[in-house]
């Protein structure tokens, strides 16, 4: 895949002095569904609005689709959509008419079929006569992507999307951004619910400090620093590993009923059913098996850590 | 050129006029229709004609003046001032728009909405006192320029407000003042000679002089330092306009 925006040694330092970026080179993909994580203050937003217009980075180079962001604004500019994080719409305007303005702010025609399919698809046609003002949180965050997928962008960011927005919307949310995917649009997402990374997004990038520390596929990141639990659920309670187990990295829960199996996600070279065999003819009566695996939240706090 | 997006933004601009058409046209109508039952009919017959023209006819260009220069200061400060204190302009730093189409739009919208109410007070100037224009077309030249570089000032105002108070110092503790004390309901050849001197450094006296000669064919100082000085004026804040841009000065971070 040709990398549709490229970051190079962008700082961004403030009037205050504040080094909000620091040196960032980041390259994204056509198509691909990016997550850039990062605790408050790290910097995402700023990268973000770095590549969309709304800061000037201090030194540095962004280029889309092959133009230079600030040389090259308009041209870069028409083939990015923002999804904000703050809630800013005008409150007295009209749904329809405050979509339609974002179209044409970005230098096309109306387009009243594709509003309309927008709409609906965003469950807000029944609401398009409403004035902003009218609406619930959730509505005016429906109404922000609305105006950001107005003018049909190759690049979509959205910058804390589900911020404070029920299951429901968060849900319906991720399915459009699915449905962007399959058309090709790039997405770029912020997020602080890093199950919705974990949800949707194909690679990772982690920001802290205005640096990225990390950018990797997100299922081989969680596949090289994940690990994964097994726990061998025994019907009588047991004071030590048997030893013929003593080989296995295991060990035994607090109530004593449980023989927990930790391992690597990247080691191949396991053999479960062979550890339960080893449990089962050591005369432990096996009940039940759980298995989990770390989340990406548990990767990031330790990388965040590190 | 992003003409759809100068249109939206002047249409948008200009929608905001008509849901507050109380606030945006009827009340300035009203007030300077109080003006003229004032300073026109009540206090004006028992006042001097000034160069054979009656009182209440003298006051009209200086009246419009006064109420299109308060207009295009705050209608262009407000429209560019609450987008930033929505947040609502990030969506137009994200944008394909270019500077000077942001200024088109937003600076043509406020003028549009000066020169309607110019043009609204001279209908209404009629209903109260006799009046006739010797110079329409300069007339309207002067409406228009004087509308266009005072909405370049208010944008600028706009821009550089970090409040609503700020928003209205400049309107009401420098163009008032300034308006009343450049000739808008007297001739300054009426005052002694040191301050008709101190008085020319008042740059509005050169629009209303020129705005008054339009209409009697008489004027303070001469139509050609009026246009001198509007053309000046309208040069100076472009060229602040395009420094805020250029450095991006309060407005992108």
């Amino acid at each position: 895949m040709n990398n549709i925006i490229e970051i190079k040694d962008v700082e961004k330092i403030y009037a205050s002095g504040n080094k909000a970026l620091n040196k960032i080179n980041l390259n994204i993909k056509e198509g691909e569904i990016l997550a850039l994580l990062g605790p408050n203050g790290a910097g995402k937003t700023t990268l973000i609005s770095a590549v969309c217009g709304i800061t000037v980075p201090t030194s540095g180079s962004i280029n889309v689709d092959g133009y230079d962001v600030i040389k090259e604004y308009k041209s870069s500019r028409k083939l990015i959509g923002l999804v904000p994080q703050e809630i800013a719409l005008e409150p007295f305007e009209k749904v329809i008419n405050t979509v339609n303005y974002s179209r044409n702010l970005f230098g096309y025609p109306p387009d009243d079929n594709y509003i309309e399919e927008l709409l609906k698809k965003l469950s807000l046609w029944g609401k398009r006569d409403s004035k902003i003002i009218e609406l619930s949180g959730g509505m005016k965050r429906r109404v922000l992507i609305a105006k950001a997928l107005s003018h049909n962008p190759k690049i979509l960011f959205l910058d804390e999307p589900t911020a404070g927005v029920d299951v429901e919307l968060r849900k319906d949310m991720w399915r459009v951004i699915k449905e962007l995917k399959v058309q090709g649009v790039t997405i770029i997402l912020t997020t602080h619910y890093i199950e919705e990374a974990e949800e949707i997004a194909e690679r990772v990038a982690i920001i802290n400090d205005g640096q990225i520390l990390l950018t990797e596929e997100k299922d081989s990141l969680m596949k090289r620093m994940g690990t994964k639990k097994i726990e061998v659920i025994i019907k009588n309670k047991i004071e030590k590993i048997p030893n013929e187990l003593s080989s296995f990295n295991l060990t035994i829960s607090d109530n004593k009923q449980k023989i927990i199996f930790t391992y690597d996600q990247k080691r191949s070279d396991l053999d479960i059913l062979k550890i339960l065999n080893f449990i089962k003819e050591s005369g432990l009566d096996i009940i039940d098996i759980e298995t989990t695996e770390t989340s990406l939240e548990d990767i990031f706090v330790n990388l965040l850590k590190e | 050129m992003n003409l759809y997006a100068i249109k939206a933004i002047y249409v948008f601009e200009m929608s905001r006029t008509f849901r507050t058409l109380l606030q945006s046209i009827i009340s300035p109508v009203i007030s300077t229709a109080l003006y003229f039952i004032v300073f026109g009919s009540a206090i004006g017959s028992r006042m001097e004609s000034i160069g054979n023209v009656d009182y209440g006819t003298f006051i009209v260009p200086g009246l419009i003046m006064l109420t299109v220069l308060m207009q295009s200061v705050s209608n262009a400060s407000f429209g560019i001032y609450f987008p930033k204190f929505l947040g609502t302009i990030n969506e137009l730093y994200t944008a394909p728009v270019s500077y000077l189409e942001i200024v088109i739009a937003y600076v043509g919208a406020a003028a549009t909405k000066s020169i309607a109410i110019g043009l609204i007070i001279l209908i209404t100037a009629f209903a109260f006192v006799p009046l006739s224009i010797l110079h329409p077309i300069w007339m309207l030249v002067f409406l228009i320029i004087t509308c266009i570089s005072f909405s370049l000032l208010g944008f600028i105002l706009g821009i550089w407000a970090k409040s609503f108070e700020q928003l209205n110092i400049v309107p009401s503790l420098i163009i008032t003042p300034l308006v009343f004390l450049g000739g808008s309901f007297y001739s300054i050849t009426l005052l002694p000679p040191f301050w008709q001197n101190v008085t020319l450094f008042n740059p509005i006296v050169y629009l209303i002089s020129g705005f008054r000669w339009a209409f009697f064919g008489t004027s303070d100082v001469s139509i050609f330092f009026s246009l001198i000085a509007i053309s000046c004026f309208t040069a100076i804040c472009l060229l602040i306009i395009w420094l805020i841009f250029k450095t991006g000065y309060r407005m992108k971070m």
